[in-house]
């Protein structure tokens, strides 16, 4: 139960929910809500898997993984924004679709074979800070450093650039970006996609990185409705979003070592003398991912802010009797 | 470029609607350096119009010129390019961006990445320039309505429009206010800038405009007519086909005993900022009370917490003395508020009838029980009596008026006439001791508005004491017994000689008397 | 309203796509475009039963036969109907509230646990009549669900929590949850399940009566079914004849005219949750003591998921949801048998697709016009 080991697992495997909490956060903010986000991590996780497996390449599984994904959601995106379906079915039904397909081309997949994963490696001179260094710079998956990349870049993307504003304009106001000649839909199809590629890429890093393996839907187990519960709790933020996905990650490592022990600091420690009661350990994602929505909430409401404004309304121009 | 030459020429413009021909074969011309009225009571087809203008819309035949060549708009960008730019009467602003972000949305510049300072310095120059002061760096859901618009017009005039269509502007404008904006749109078309100014009030169209086109139903009634060659009632007939245009039956009654008291009355808006700092007014039966004031004054969470909509932070409610709603108030109650409030025998005519007063997929019948449901004889115990609702719900269309295939329809497909002819039939049947009706014809036309006016008058005569919000000044002159006046979340004043001058000064704040106490009226 | 200036992405098609509103929506159409739905995602499914090397028509006449094919399988049918009517109505119920409960699946669980605890704790020892026993765990599952939806409900109303999440969420930790009675404290032997619960706790099932009705012998189908058509009318009857019915319509409708007519959302967003649980827990208990008769980990294969679509399918009417749960059981049935195993979930997501985007043509009539002039 070292502090260094959790945090240092805590990173890789937080990664996982940062890129899909990232890609949900640019649809949302762009209007549409898109529940759909595990059924894509499982579509891109297995078919990675498969494509690295078949082609030797996991950089080609990445690729792979994060445009089927990517196309997947397109099909969400069409019937909510062009068929104005309600989105909240819309996202279940892609959520089945894409459990329901990688289920389907991943049969057999599991006993395939071995599979060459991406590669992990620490960053010279920085593994060498004091603290942090060991955690998020010593022996990490090359993935880990693009999540720590994506951080600032989609920050700066969506407030710092035009594109990025107009992202926040649809999302708000999409009237007023459409009588200014923006393509609301165009966009909105734009940033679903983009969400999707990051499902998929989430996915990917699970199945070729953190996790490495296609185990049907435990390769994911729910950890898209995490990222969905994160986005609320991140405020629709890419910073606070990065704070909770690796606090999630390392929650997830510490109730792994947790039942590793028999004392911790000196205390007779109960999941090592009754495994069963790591049932109860199994319970906690799911309990702080309920706990954070109600911090989240709490607070949208207190400061009465919140999603954006047109979030999970399809646009209509010209609504007769505004 | 000579003075007399049309910046925009608009030729058998058609449009239509799923069950409404909105435009039928219009005609439209613009010259450069007007201010040209385009007149017509509420879905006459001007904003259609205007919309096919802009690009919004695509007309279905019919042609478009601007400065002489013509155009195909294929979106509100083309429309953009060729210099037109609108001023919407709904704003059309995202309020959690800054002005200057609202101004530079959509546009190809800045490129990528987005250096406000420099494009606050440059917004703050052009609004100087025109006399429109704003802070470029606010966000939008800070400003008063009146900045907004200010802010609207500025998007327009930074992407180069020469043709300015200004919306119903002085919907949200107290009288000065108004004269500002004049003054403003005068000193545009100096500049060589051309304005379209959509409206249905004379008076206004009367004042600003060089020329006038009126559209009734879809057509044009008469077009380009000089403003210097005509008067209201000619425009009015004009406009409705009548001469003399509202009908209304008010007969002088003395009002009977106080049955709303309001005392010192404070609230919140949604933002948490103080709407109602201390307002104190009462209404007896058989008299309509009107409040006037600009939109954003309180109104709203006026309405909101005498109908129990929203909690007071202090003061007290009473209906015949009772108090209904109230913060510190000697015997408040304790139960569910709006019900409560319902049950006291006050309605509420929400000043949102699509979006609050009715629900859209449900049927005619089921809007029309909304507030009946719980008693006899639609109610039968736990059960609702469906043969009781609709022959109620049958009673009502026929006794309003409310035209729709059957009471099955639902609510979404009626006009909004109709709609608001259901709601009030609804909140009228209960026989309300109090009713609050919030901006009762807001987007009728002139027979529905009528109509409207008359059960308000007839509610009147029958001993119902009212409170009457409108934006219309003329409305509440004419159906008022006694008119207060209601600034920044205050009573400005009480009036009952209806003079609109006196009423226009306090609507921008400036106090007449001292605000009436709840128990000084009533005699 | 769309307009051909922006659909016009650059394709220029000899005709033009114009999408206009409907005025009437007669039932018949709307049936119509169901079934059309329904042809087209079974078109969809065999295309993708293709591409991993099966027959599609070999698969859907297999299925059809496995399902209807004799009054053995039709009981079977039937008996997996029974929990699909039951999560299908708590989704009903909910979702005329506009009440996403997704944790239909949870609550299932839970309802189940709450029932085995009856027998198992035991409250009640295996000698108590079973006229006793039944309604106890019955109330004892309902009161389960019942809890599992309460929690989310009050979060909702309390702090605006999404349901959608916190519902999934309590799906897993449901699932956890049993697993740790049935590995740990009620486990049988060291297998992953509880004891068998005593004959008087079994639901009655049709192949009880054989010997007074011969043509039973090996029927499956028990009480629960009843439980489950009861639970349809009693549903129906709330949301179309009721008062409570009405709020609930029109809180889904329009919850800012809900709470203008003085009805109060907060109680009735607890109160559906909590009638959306019970009807669910009434399934995993219907489920226990009517088919497995033990608490085990796989009790279903995703009824709670199932049912929401069965219950949009049914456009949130209690009565239609009995004969599509019906049809559903029998995809369940046969689909045990195909391979891959993903296929049932797959062929419900592409309908749940079709489904939702035919809606749209409900909404709006398509009319294609001849581009004439070049405008």
């Amino acid at each position: 139960m070292d502090p260094i080991i959790i945090l240092q697992a805590g990173v890789a495997s937080g990664t996982v929910l940062l890129f899909a909490t990232l890609g949900e956060i640019l649809a949302e903010r762009s209007g549409v809500l898109n529940l759909g986000v595990e059924g894509m991590m499982l579509i891109g996780a297995m078919s990675a898997y498969s494509t690295a497996l078949s082609t030797g390449n996991p950089w080609l599984g990445v690729i792979v993984g994060m445009l089927i994904a990517g196309l997947l959601s397109q099909v969400h995106a069409l019937i909510s924004i062009r068929f104005q379906a309600d989105q909240v079915v819309s996202g279940l039904a892609l959520t089945f679709l894409g459990t329901g397909l990688s289920l389907v081309f991943g049969e057999g997949l599991s006993k395939a074979g071995a599979v060459s994963l991406l590669p992990s490696f620490s960053i010279p001179g920085l593994e060498l800070i004091p603290f942090l260094g060991p955690i998020l710079f010593t022996d990490q998956n090359i993935m880990v450093y693009l999540g720590y990349l994506m951080i600032p870049i989609i920050w700066y993307f969506i407030n710092r650039t035009r594109p990025g504003m107009h992202l926040r304009a649809i999302g708000e106001f999409p009237a007023a970006a459409d009588a200014l000649g923006i393509n609301v839909a165009r966009l909105r199809y734009f940033y679903v996609f983009l969400g999707g590629m990051f499902a998929g890429l989430s996915g990917a890093t699970i199945s070729l990185a953190v996790s490495p393996g296609w185990f049907s839907h435990l390769t994911t187990s729910g950890q898209g409705w995490i990222a969905i519960g994160l986005v609320i709790f991140a405020q629709w933020d890419p910073l606070r979003a990065a704070v909770g996905s690796y606090a999630f990650g390392a929650l997830r490592r510490l109730i792994l070592d947790i039942q590793g022990p028999a004392s911790i600091f000196g205390i007779r420690n109960p999941f090592f003398y009754n495994p069963y009661l790591g049932f109860f350990l199994q319970m906690l994602p799911y309990a702080f991912t309920i706990m954070v929505l109600i911090i989240g909430s709490r607070e949208a409401m207190r400061k009465r802010l919140g999603s954006p404004a047109a979030l999970g309304l399809p646009y209509i121009r010209g609504e007769r009797g505004l | 470029m000579s003075k007399n030459e049309n910046a925009v020429e608009m030729r058998a413009i058609t449009k239509q609607f799923p069950g409404v021909l909105a435009n039928d074969h219009v005609d439209f011309d613009l010259k450069k350096g007007e201010i040209h009225a385009l007149l017509g009571e509420n879905g006459a087809g001007k904003s259609t119009l205007m919309n096919i203008l802009t690009g919004l819309y695509h007309p279905d035949k019919g042609t478009i010129k601007v400065h002489e060549q013509q155009v195909e708009f294929r979106s509100p960008k083309d429309a953009i390019n060729h210099g037109i730019g609108m001023v919407h009467q709904h704003f059309m602003l995202v309020p959690t961006q800054s002005v200057t972000e609202n101004i530079l949305l959509g546009l190809d510049d800045p490129r990528f990445r987005l250096n406000l300072s420099h494009y606050h310095d440059v917004i703050r120059d052009l609004a100087d320039q025109y006399g429109l002061h704003v802070d470029p760096r606010v966000k939008i859901w800070q400003l008063s309505v009146g900045e907004q618009q200010r802010v609207e017009i500025l998007k327009t005039l930074y992407r180069g429009a020469n043709v300015l269509i200004l919306d119903e502007p002085t919907a949200v404008l107290a009288p000065q206010e108004i004269d500002e904006l004049f003054k403003t749109l005068r000193s545009m078309t100096e500049e060589g800038k051309s304005i379209v100014f959509i409206s249905h009030k004379l008076d206004e169209v009367m004042a600003i405009a060089d020329r006038v086109t009126v559209m009734r139903k879809g057509k044009v009634s008469d077009a380009n007519v000089l403003t210097s060659g005509t008067n209201k009632q000619e425009l009015a007939r004009l406009m409705v086909g009548r001469e003399v245009l509202f009908n209304l039956d008010k007969v002088e009654q003395a009002p009977g005993e106080t049955v709303l008291a309001v005392d010192s009355l404070e609230a919140n808006n949604d933002k948490g900022l103080p709407a109602l700092r201390g307002v104190s007014l009462s209404v007896c039966a058989g008299e309509i009370v009107g409040l006037a004031g600009v939109a954003g004054n309180g109104q709203p969470e006026l309405a909101e917490v005498i109908t129990g909509l929203r909690p007071p932070t202090a003061g007290c409610v009473r209906v015949h003395g009772r108090v209904i709603v109230g913060e510190g108030c000697e015997d408040s109650p304790r139960t569910n508020t709006v019900r409560n409030v319902i049950d006291t025998g006050v309605s509420h005519i929400p000043e949102d009838r699509t979006h609050v007063g009715t629900a859209p997929n449900l049927s005619i019948t089921d809007n029309v029980i909304m507030k009946g449901y719980r008693q006899s004889p639609i109610a039968r115990g736990w059960s609702i009596d469906r043969t009781n609702a609709r022959g109620h719900a049958e009673n009502l269309r026929e006794a309003y008026n409310i035209l729709a295939p059957t009471v099955d329809t639902h609510a979404r497909l009626l006009s909004g006439g109709n709609l608001q002819r259901l709601i009030l039939a609804r909140e009228i049947s209960s026989e309300p001791k109090l009713m609050i009706a919030m901006q009762p014809t807001r987007g009728l036309d002139v027979g529905a508005i009528e109509a409207v006016q008359n059960l308000l008058l007839a509610q009147r005569a029958n001993g119902a004491a009212i409170l009457l919000v409108s934006e219309e000044l003329d409305e509440l002159i004419s159906l008022s017994d006694r008119i207060y006046v209601i600034y920044g979340g205050e009573i400005m004043g009480e009036t009952m000689e209806g003079d609109p001058e006196g009423i226009g000064m306090m609507m921008t704040g400036t106090r007449q008397h001292s605000p009436s106490t709840a128990e000084g009226v009533g005699r | 309203m769309t307009n051909p200036a922006q659909t016009s992405r650059g394709l220029r098609l000899p005709f033009r796509l114009r999408f206009e509103p409907r005025m009437e929506q007669p039932g018949w159409l709307s049936a119509l475009i169901s079934l059309g739905a329904v042809v087209l995602a079974l078109i969809l499914g065999g295309i993708v039963l293709m591409l991993v090397g099966g027959s599609p028509i070999r698969a859907y006449a297999f299925m059809l036969k496995a399902a209807f094919g004799d009054i053995g399988v039709f009981s079977d049918t039937l008996t997996k109907a029974t929990p699909l009517i039951l999560v299908s109505l708590a989704a009903v119920i909910a979702f005329r509230m506009r009440l996403w409960n997704i944790g239909a699946e949870g609550q299932f669980f839970f309802g189940a646990f709450g029932a085995s605890a009856v027998v198992l704790t035991p409250i009640l020892p295996p000698e108590t009549s079973p006229w006793l026993i039944i309604p106890t765990m019955v109330l004892a599952g309902a009161i389960a669900g019942a809890l599992w939806g309460f929690i989310p409900g009050i979060l909702k109303a309390r702090f605006n929590v999404n349901e959608i999440i916190s519902t999934l969420m309590m799906n897993y930790i449901a699932v956890a949850w049993n697993n740790f009675f049935i590995f740990a404290k009620w486990s049988e032997g060291g297998f992953q399940m509880s004891p068998q619960f005593p004959r008087t706790a079994w639901l009655p099932r049709l192949t009880d009566y054989s010997s007074q009705v011969p043509l039973f012998r090996g029927l499956t189908t028990h009480l629960g079914l009843v439980f489950g058509l009861i639970a349809a009318v009693v549903v129906w009857w709330i949301i179309y004849r009721s008062r409570w019915g009405y709020e609930i319509r029109l809180i889904g409708d329009n919850p800012r005219a809900a709470r203008y007519a003085g009805i109060n959302i907060t109680r009735n967003t607890i109160l559906v949750m909590m009638l959306s649980g019970a009807l669910a827990g009434l399934g995993g208990m219907s489920e226990i003591t009517g088919v497995v008769h033990r608490l085990q980990g796989a009790i279903s294969p995703g009824y709670g998921f199932t049912g929401i679509i069965i219950a949009w399918l049914a456009k949130l009417n209690p009565l239609l949801v009995i004969p599509i749960s019906i049809l559903f059981g029998g995809l369940i049935l046969a689909g045990r048998e195909i391979q891959p195993s993903g296929v049932p979930m797959l062929i419900q997501g592409i309908l749940l697709v079709c489904l939702i985007g035919s809606d749209f043509l409900l909404r709006y009539r398509v009319r294609i016009t001849p581009r004439t002039q070049e405008a």
